[in-house]
């Protein structure tokens, strides 16, 4: 039980690492892109060629990064903690 | 005719296509009533949906008339400045999936209260998350139904009044028969209605530029000046634009609607693919807004369109007439209805979910509703909260309520989100610290909104506000934090914190067996 309790511990502190790290690399990518939107008006209007601001660029970086993110989350969860979880039901058996 | 448009006028294809809709979603609905016979079923689809389905319907469940019609007027009216919705309006998923998706499908039944309430006393936990979900659902819904009663006043010539009854009806005969299996399908036509009509419109504007969005924003920088692609008027101040990012971030987190999707899978591992689709498919829905918002701009011209309507709301619709005539007006038109039908069902469920599981069985009952009550409460629930919806849409006719989603967002971010938040991952919050977290949160939002410059100098017409902030989430987020902590260090409640345990179980492992 106490080996199982211990499996269950780190197991439930190693997703929490990942998530509030992802959150964080979240809220710096959006509040980055805000923070420019805010204090750097002209920087964003820079054209890199016609027609192509760097806003624009930089707000559907945002988006392709929020899909890259995820998915790195959903690949990463898939791999280490669905196996783990299976065996900590197993060896939990009748218990529930 | 309005200045060379069918607007406002009856479109027969807009019709036909509202009727095919009805028909269709009708028949799914009759079909699912077969299938909801339990409380589960009714409000969880008997946890049968696929993570793939539930992507669909969560995506569907988010991408409202406000998002559709509004980001395109947004963007063809300001340019730049539109797509800063656009993108908060998405980063709020990657957060759901991963701090609140898992840990909710593992703890609770059908409501987030379920989370909040688990080892802390019922009672006053659910009685708070209660009024912090009817508030989010009640602004939600005065804004989708004041926005179709006006939509279809332009679009099929009907009355504002026609236009609210008949949208609250068909929507209570969704909920009120199919319940949430009904419900999830009506989003999954939907989304796939309106992804398909915006990339069918996208295509159809780039195929005028060389299938290059860069030709159509370089026309737009032609035709408007470069402004347009630069950020201008909308944000004001800085303080405007963190604090505009921090509820659109955290608040999609606390949307009853939104979380309650996640009950109908049946598992932890299907909720997070869930929120994987979900993020792919609104995340490319708004890269097509960029396309449809400057391709309104340059091809319809900001003339016409705020000359149908000053807020820009029929820029889409405009927009398809000009590159599709009148059929494909009529097609976006019923895409449009078809769109806020879905959105307000999902919307009455977790409402209903709120006043029949929270506040009868949880509440009222001490949890002691035999399965047939608790059905019927669900139903009785879903009826009043149709009819107060409907009453909601005709009381704020004419009304300027485009201030209402983001006052759903505010609270839904300094009121849910952070009582969430601390009951999952803070061993030591306690019913004191969640009750004062989520009373705290909600009222200062709605008291720091009502001081705002958007109710004090737009609507009510005076020069100054008390609160300088159009948005409070940047002061009422951290406030509410603040006040859970606190309240929760003040007095510990030691049940509780013995309880945590067995909740980190639960959450991590989930229920093996239902």
């Amino acid at each position: 039980m106490s080996s199982d309790t211990a499996a269950l511990r780190s197991l439930a502190q190693k997703r929490w690492r990942m998530a509030l790290t992802l959150s964080a690399v979240m809220v710096a990518i959006y509040f980055g892109f805000v923070l420019l939107v805010a204090f750097n008006k002209e920087g964003l209007g820079t054209l890199i060629v016609p027609g192509l601001s760097a806003g624009i660029v930089l707000g559907a970086l945002v988006i392709v990064l929020s899909w890259a993110v995820t998915w790195y989350y959903v690949r990463w969860a898939n791999a280490h903690v669905d196996d783990e979880i299976a065996r900590l039901n197993q060896s939990n058996g009748g218990a529930q | 005719m309005t200045g060379g448009t069918a607007i406002g006028e009856p479109n027969t294809t807009a019709i036909v296509f509202f009727f095919i809709f009805v028909a269709l979603t009708l028949s799914i609905t009759y079909w699912a009533a077969r299938k909801t016979k339990s409380t589960e079923e009714f409000f969880a689809a008997g946890r049968s949906i696929s993570g793939r389905q539930n992507g669909f319907a969560l995506a569907g469940d988010y991408m409202s008339a406000a998002s559709f019609l509004g980001i395109a007027g947004l963007v063809s009216l300001s340019g730049f400045d539109g797509l800063i919705y656009s993108t908060g309006w998405l980063v709020g998923w990657p957060v759901i999936l991963f701090l609140i998706a898992e840990p909710l499908r593992n703890l609770g039944k059908y409501t987030f209260a379920d989370v909040v309430s688990y080892r802390l006393r019922q009672t006053p936990v659910r009685i708070a998350a209660a009024i912090g979900t009817l508030a989010v659902v009640a602004f939600y819904l005065i804004a989708q139904m004041v926005g179709a009663g006006n939509l279809i006043r332009l679009m099929f010539g009907l009355t504002y009044e026609t236009a609210v009854v008949i949208v609250g009806a068909v929507m209570l005969a969704y909920v009120l028969f199919g319940g949430m299996i009904a419900t999830t399908w009506v989003q999954i036509v939907k989304a796939c209605l309106l992804l398909g009509g915006a990339l069918l419109m996208s295509v159809l504007v780039l195929a005028q530029f060389n299938m290059n969005p860069v030709e159509l924003f370089a026309a737009a920088q032609e035709k408007y000046g470069e402004g347009v692609l630069a950020p201008g008027a909308l944000i004001s101040s800085p303080w405007e634009a963190v604090s505009l990012g921090l509820a659109l971030m955290f608040g999609t987190a606390g949307l009853p609607h939104i979380l309650m999707r996640f009950y109908t899978v049946p598992n932890a591992k299907a909720a997070r693919q869930s929120v994987f689709w979900a993020t792919g498919l609104i995340g490319f829905f708004y890269l097509l807004t960029f396309v449809l918002g400057f391709g309104a701009m340059v091809l319809v011209g900001r003339e016409l369109i705020t000359s149908v309507d000053a807020g820009g709301n029929m820029a889409a619709p405009l927009l398809a007439e000009v590159i599709g005539g009148t059929g494909l007006l009529g097609f976006i038109a019923a895409v449009a209805f078809a769109t806020i039908l879905a959105v307000v069902a999902g919307l009455t469920l977790s409402g209903a979910a709120a006043l029949s599981h929270d506040l009868w069985v949880s509440v009222v009952r001490k949890g002691h509703a035999d399965h047939g009550e608790q059905l019927k409460v669900a139903r009785v629930a879903t009826v009043i909260l149709g009819i107060v919806a409907i009453l909601l849409g005709i009381a704020f006719k004419g009304q300027n309520v485009a201030f209402m989603v983001g006052l759903a967002f505010a609270v839904a971010a300094s009121g849910n989100f952070p009582a969430i938040v601390l009951s999952i991952f803070w061993r030591k919050s306690t019913t004191n610290g969640m009750v004062a977290c989520i009373i705290v949160g909600t009222l200062t939002s709605l008291l720091f909104i009502y001081l705002s410059p958007t109710i004090q100098v737009d609507i009510l017409g005076n020069t100054d506000a008390l609160f300088p902030l159009r948005n409070p989430a940047l002061i009422t987020i951290p406030l509410a934090f603040i006040v859970g902590i606190v309240v929760s260090l003040l007095k510990p409640e030691p049940e509780a914190l013995q309880a945590y345990d067995k909740k980190e179980r639960q959450m991590i492992l989930g229920v093996p067996a239902e």
